[in-house]
């Protein structure tokens, strides 16, 4: 879009000792790329339960790759371990490596706090803050210790037009987040991580709370984001992950089963579990 | 061609729904006498207040020191200004420690320090106000020598720290959980979490709760028989005695003089109207964004 307003990223401390990465490579397979995310012997305990079983997953940068499966299959607890969003669930307990940026979040002397920023995350429920849209948009901002007015507005701006939500709210930036529709609201929420320029995007169902225009519009905005940002999208909705992801990782009772291009998945699965599951024979 | 149309069977008023039509119409009848009897007591104080003590509201009342016995006239200027500072001390130390208390209950209360400050504050609001008076005369009247404001102050806000660290509990609690997660999620460390997020959020209820508090102890008056006692005098010192209301309307109600009775009834409504209008204020000016 050329009507992005861009602004300097914020200095902040590093969290790799990797420079930032290059300029997205050709979307046709080439080299592979680098990977930005990944899980390495990844297991996972609520208590006695054993959410994530030896999870060994690589996902590339700036692009979508979706994470399919049925309830209860550990996708979204594997969503929230790249965050470290788990930490605020009581008797969770994890070993082997997840790895962002080239650190091992799960390791000592990791601070979750610049973490989050560098990994946004939207959830399946929109949940703006009973706040403004501004000072929604802003908050993270204000976190990492913004006060400039103008710069606060700048960034909201251009946040808010990469959320494609600019021209709907702009004449009421003052008014309360909570007006706003369910899909519009599910697009602050993208705003307010986008604000924070982090270099991941995790997406828990972030359509599956929305009706079909707002849908459309978060799947468009998906697309659009991904050559800016690495995504992952935890969704329900297999048609969802056949339209907007480049990759798709199929999970099963805690396990990965396969992952895969997309369009490689879901049309010549490797797995009979796989495609037992895309032609709806369980699930 | 087309079926003949199929005869529908008449609703007819069968002894089951002659039932649920009275069971219905006995619940929404309950429910509204319910209401009634909620609003009637507070109807009918109100309007005995304004009946017997109306006539004596006058500008004088809010200006003046009370007049000696027998001498017509005078006001109760010192026992509001007094029964104003009381409440502000109080506030000033209950709102911090009870809004406090409340978000460690809410947020980390779940252990076993947070039980035992939940089993404290509902045991600390069982205890009758008069013995909580006690407590403050044997922790300050005694050491300081002297009764004073503090001293009632300090009653008053131990009546209202329980209330207000359940109260405001109970509606941190009501913050739906994704609100913490998104903050948490946009990095804030959980003290910006609890300050920028959850207490904003629950603050119409804490606000309420504050409110609740503060009208509750203005009434009081027990605790204050032996803390700040009373004076027939303008006073703003805080470590000397001091007039409020509800022991003026003590004193004077019980007073053989028809004179001081009437004044008593005065005093009981200018203390009602000043609650309920500082109330209200307090809620206009801490409205925030309309929730949807």
């Amino acid at each position: 879009m050329d009507t992005t307003l861009d602004v300097p990223p914020v200095n902040r401390p590093e969290l790799s000792r990797r420079p930032q990465p290059p300029a997205p490579p050709p979307s046709k397979p080439g080299p592979p790329r680098e990977s930005r995310l990944s899980t390495e012997d990844f297991d996972l305990f609520y208590g006695a339960t054993h959410a994530l079983k030896s999870v060994a997953l690589d996902i590339e940068s700036n692009s979508v790759t979706a994470i399919i499966g049925p309830s209860g299959c550990g996708k979204s607890t594997l969503l929230r371990s790249f965050n470290r969003m788990n930490d605020t669930i009581p008797g969770v307990r994890t070993t082997g490596r997840v790895v962002v940026s080239g650190r091992d979040v799960l390791g000592a002397g990791i601070d979750v706090v610049e973490l989050r920023r560098r990994v946004g995350m939207v959830f399946q429920r929109p949940n703006p803050f009973p706040k403004s849209i501004f000072d929604n948009v802003v908050f993270g901002l204000r976190l990492i210790g913004v006060r400039n007015r103008g710069e606060l507005e700048a960034r909201c701006e251009n946040s808010l037009r990469r959320a494609a939500l600019w021209d709907e709210v702009k004449d009421r930036l003052q008014k309360s987040a909570l007006a706003l529709s369910g899909g519009q609201q599910q697009r602050l929420c993208i705003a307010r991580c986008l604000a924070v320029e982090p270099e991941v995007l995790l997406m828990d169902e972030p359509a599956s709370a929305l009706d079909p225009t707002a849908t459309a519009r978060i799947e468009e905005l998906i697309v659009e984001l991904r050559s800016r940002y690495t995504i992952v999208v935890v969704t329900h909705n297999m048609q969802q992950a056949a339209r907007i992801s480049d990759r798709t990782v199929f999970m099963l009772s805690g396990s990965l089963v396969e992952t895969g291009p997309t369009a490689e998945l879901f049309t010549r699965p490797r797995e009979k579990l796989t495609e037992d599951y895309i032609t709806g024979r369980f699930g | 061609m087309s079926p003949a149309p199929r005869e529908l069977t008449p609703l007819a008023v069968s002894g089951t729904a002659v039932r649920r039509r009275a069971a219905d119409l006995a619940l929404v009848v309950g429910c509204h006498a319910a209401t009634v009897l909620v609003i009637v007591p507070l109807l009918f104080i109100t309007w005995h207040l304004v009946r017997m003590g109306g006539a004596g509201v006058s500008l004088e009342f809010f200006t003046h020191l009370p007049k000696p016995v027998g001498e017509t006239g005078g006001g109760m200027a010192n026992a509001i200004a007094g029964t104003a500072l009381l409440a502000g001390i109080a506030a000033a130390i209950a709102v911090p420690v009870g809004v406090g208390a409340g978000l460690y209950l809410a947020e980390f209360g779940d252990g076993a320090i947070g039980s035992i400050v939940r089993t404290t504050a509902d045991v600390l609001s069982g205890i009758p106000s008069i013995v909580v008076g006690v407590a403050a005369y044997g922790l300050l009247v005694v050491p300081m020598q002297r009764f004073s404001a503090l001293a009632g102050g300090v009653a008053l806000a131990m009546l209202m720290l329980p209330t207000i660290a359940r109260s405001t509990e109970e509606v941190v609690r009501l913050v739906p959980r994704s609100y913490r997660e998104a903050a948490l999620a946009l990095g804030a460390p959980r003290w910006r979490v609890i300050h920028d997020v959850v207490l904003p959020a629950a603050s119409g209820g804490v606000v309420t709760a504050v409110m609740l508090a503060i009208a509750r102890a203005c009434g009081e008056t027990a605790p204050l028989l032996f803390t700040a006692l009373g004076s027939r005098f303008w006073s703003l010192s805080i470590d000397r005695p001091i007039a409020s209301l509800p022991v003026y309307i003590f004193d004077y109600a019980r007073a053989p003089y028809d004179d001081w009775n009437r004044q008593a009834w005065t005093g009981a409504l200018v203390l009602l109207g000043l609650v309920t209008v500082v109330s209200a204020l307090v809620r206009m000016t801490t409205r925030r964004i309309p929730r949807a």
